[in-house]
């Protein structure tokens, strides 16, 4: 009897799959493709959100409350009900596992507060939280001895009959595509927001490789449109200033040194406040000077470290040029109550999934929640599929490349590097903070222009060994996927909710408080 | 404004317009806009993710946070098989965690943390693992198998940690190609872009060891009449 799980991604919220899996009895192996902790998780700064025992004027019932309306009507729930009753759990665990918490005095998990919370509810570590979370969770990984596989490029995954059978990955040392069969597949593979290439604070690889895989597999996809932009990026290089700065007390001020909105209003809010002060032509800043040097470098170290090397500030003395840039995607792989997809023995977790508890804007501090809470819920819902269904899945191994083989038949004449670009300034521009139906409608023709073009461009570089340029034109053309479904919600969504701010709708419709499905033909419901 | 870069052999690039820009940046440059060949790691591009220790001038950075200079010399990092340019493979460096049982070994319940507690082992657990200790170290030239800068300083991060309910297993297994074959050189400290000094963390698990009651072998040798001989 096979008892395989593929966990695809080692990002947080795969590994929390993997180890959950693991101890469900299921023989687990990972396939990533860079090294675990240089997942995008490892960015993630301000904290991971739950009441604690210990919290003092904060209620589980108050986390659920703020979720629920940062999601502007469109999240589910019972699954925020479940994402905050599961944290004070989750975070326990976390700590038991031997992350750095930061600590109070009295040597109890340390609360700060971020936007649109009503109370101090996010547990840090400093301002690397996603960082210290995740090599945590690696050094569990390898504890348990689980077989991890780096350098695996996820290419399909493979199905007969709506059933996983496995999934074909290109090896990056060897070049070689290589088939796993297994009947069950986690996907845990991130988000979509480099999209908006430098206008994002994403890695690199953030190109929705899994997003893309799943929707070819026969997965539909949900929310594709709301898109977050964080407040505070760098303005020259696009490199996120946590939220905790504001939680903390920071400042936004114009050109004018003036305040212009509450800081601590959600993302979607503050964001949008940004941008309409950029309209009139000024320059913003963050403000966190009167925090002190002290407490700067105690409680934001990597803030002060990051804006003195990339904007050449130094937060302690001078303002922080700043700009909102996209951050983070809540649309993704629809999932049922146990992450599963539509496609039997897939199931996703992480920010490329839709587990409707984010809605049309994420809380700060609900990510690492998610990746945890799902991504425990994936690795036992898949180790029991796994178990299950018992049958040895068998792959008919030709007809797995057929795509790498069309690609090195591609003509070179147009440089899709150059075309990568362009598509990050077409979704800052139009499918950005504010959108108009003529803009979306623009954008979707050169984003559909740029799909039929894709034989003319291609890869240069012929070296089977360690191709970063194919490996960057299958995250392109993965990218190219999943915008022409940002659009098609986008246009959809006559209305404007959380993130989707329709300049031409500009109020919230009733008609609209519902979820954007797309499968691969297009949108299906809304 | 000149870089040379190492490929199969070094290659030379003129990156005149890019002043002030950091390696990262310029490697983008190079890659998507005159050699889509060249290869090098990269993901978060804010010094946290560790993809991009290489080194410059024969000293490891992250590529993403070092300002090039005319006349830069870019190598992979050392210690490590090169794959392709300055992409190096990983395995056997990252393989030293689990020989060292770099991890917790969890208690039961898990006690509070003190601000002390926590204070103790707080720059420890702010490692990327990027390498570039690794690459630094002089150790690997006599012992492959030496368990290496990051190993040791992720094993102290675990050992001084009050929720871990079994710190002797760790320090059995570094006793072996461990704590006692490093040189004290400092050059790990010298490199880490996250101002850990694997060094120091070395010297504190030496003591630990002899709590524990491990000798440096290294002493042992003057005693042992035989040897002498």
């Amino acid at each position: 009897m096979q008892n395989k799980v593929l966990v695809i991604g080692s990002g947080g919220a795969g590994l929390v799959a993997a180890l959950n899996a693991h101890e469900a009895g299921a023989d687990v192996t990972v396939l990533t493709k860079d090294y675990p902790t240089r997942a995008q998780t490892s960015m993630a700064q301000g904290g991971i959100n739950a009441v604690l025992k210990h919290s003092q004027n904060d209620s589980v019932e108050a986390h659920i409350a703020n979720t629920l309306k940062s999601a502007h009507g469109i999240a589910s729930e019972e699954e925020v009900k479940k994402l905050c009753t599961e944290a004070v759990d989750a975070v326990e665990w976390l700590d038991n596992i031997g992350v750095q918490f930061s600590r109070t005095k009295d040597g109890k998990i340390a609360h700060r507060r971020l936007g649109g919370a009503s109370g101090d509810r996010a547990c840090y570590a400093q301002d690397y939280t996603g960082l210290k979370i995740l090599h945590t969770l690696y050094d569990q990984v390898v504890s348990k001895n689980i077989e991890i596989k780096n350098d695996r490029f996820l290419l399909d995954i493979i199905t007969k009959q709506n059933k996983v059978e496995g999934v074909s990955v290109l090896n990056k040392r060897s070049g070689e595509v290589e088939i796993y069969s297994t009947n069950a597949v986690i996907l845990a593979t991130g988000g979509y927001a480099r999209i908006y290439d430098k206008y994002s604070t994403n890695a690199v690889g953030t190109s929705g490789d899994g997003i893309a895989a799943a929707i070819r597999a026969g997965a539909r996809l949900s929310d594709m449109e709301f898109v977050q932009f964080h407040p505070t990026a760098l303005k020259n290089s696009s490199i996120l200033i946590s939220e905790s700065a504001r939680g903390a007390g920071g400042h936004l001020l114009n050109s004018k040194n003036e305040r212009f909105v509450d800081e601590l209003l959600p993302r979607d809010e503050v964001a949008r406040a940004i941008h309409e002060e950029m309209q009139k032509g000024e320059d913003i800043f963050l403000d966190i000077r009167h925090l002190g040097e002290e407490f700067i470098d105690e409680e934001l170290p990597q803030e002060r470290k990051l804006a003195k090397l990339y904007e050449n500030v130094d937060p302690a003395t001078d303002l922080i040029p700043i700009k909102p840039v996209a951050h983070y995607t809540m649309g993704g792989i629809e999932v049922d109550k146990n992450s599963q997809t539509k496609v039997s023995g897939l199931f996703a977790c992480g920010e490329c999934a839709n587990h409707r508890v984010h809605g049309a804007n994420r809380l700060g501090g609900n990510s690492l929640l998610e990746l945890v809470v799902f991504g425990r819920e994936a690795g036992i819902s898949a180790a029991g599929y796994a178990k299950k269904v018992g049958v040895e899945a068998s792959i008919d191994k030709t007809e797995a490349n057929n795509f790498l083989n069309q690609i090195k038949q591609y003509t070179n004449e147009a440089d899709f590097y150059q075309i990568r670009d362009e598509l990050g300034d077409i979704f800052y521009n139009n499918v950005g903070i504010s959108r108009d139906k003529d803009s979306l409608q623009e954008s979707l023709k050169t984003i559909k222009d740029y799909i039929s073009k894709l034989h003319l461009m291609g890869v240069k570089d012929k070296s089977k060994i360690y191709n970063t340029n194919l490996i960057e034109f299958l995250e392109f053309k993965n990218m190219l996927e999943l915008s022409r479904l940002v659009l098609k919600g986008a246009i959809a969504r006559e209305e404007s909710r959380g993130a989707h701010y329709r300049s031409d709708f500009p109020n919230e419709d009733e008609a609209y408080a519902k979820h954007t499905i797309v499968d691969i033909n297009g949108v299906v419901a809304s | 404004m000149n870089i040379k870069i190492k490929r199969d052999e070094f290659v030379e690039y003129n990156v005149a317009e890019l002043k002030g820009a950091t390696l990262l940046e310029i490697l983008n440059y190079i890659k998507t806009k005159i050699d889509p060949s060249l290869t090098y790691s990269s993901g978060c591009r804010s010094s946290v993710c560790g993809s991009c220790a290489m080194r410059v001038n024969e000293k490891e950075v992250l590529a993403c946070s070092y300002k090039v200079q005319d006349g830069d010399v870019i190598e992979p990092l050392k210690n490590v098989e090169v794959i392709r340019d300055l992409v190096v493979n990983m395995d056997k460096a990252y393989e030293f965690n689990a020989k060292s049982k770099a991890w917790i070994n969890k208690s039961a319940s898990t006690p509070d943390v003190s601000q002390e507690n926590e204070k103790l082992n707080e720059v420890q657990s702010d490692c990327i693992l990027c390498a570039s200790c690794y690459s630094a170290c002089p150790v690997y030239a006599v012992n492959s198998e030496f368990k290496g800068p990051f190993s040791l300083t992720r094993v102290y991060k675990y050992v001084s940690d009050v929720r871990d309910s079994d710190a002797k297993e760790k320090i059995d297994v570094i006793q072996t190609s461990g704590i006692w074959d490093c040189t004290l050189c400092n050059e790990c400290t010298m490199v880490c872009p996250q101002e850990i000094s694997s060094k120091a963390d070395i010297e504190k698990l030496r003591m630990k060891s002899t709590q524990y009651g491990y000798m440096d072998p290294n002493f042992g040798s003057f005693g042992g009449g035989l040897d002498f001989l």
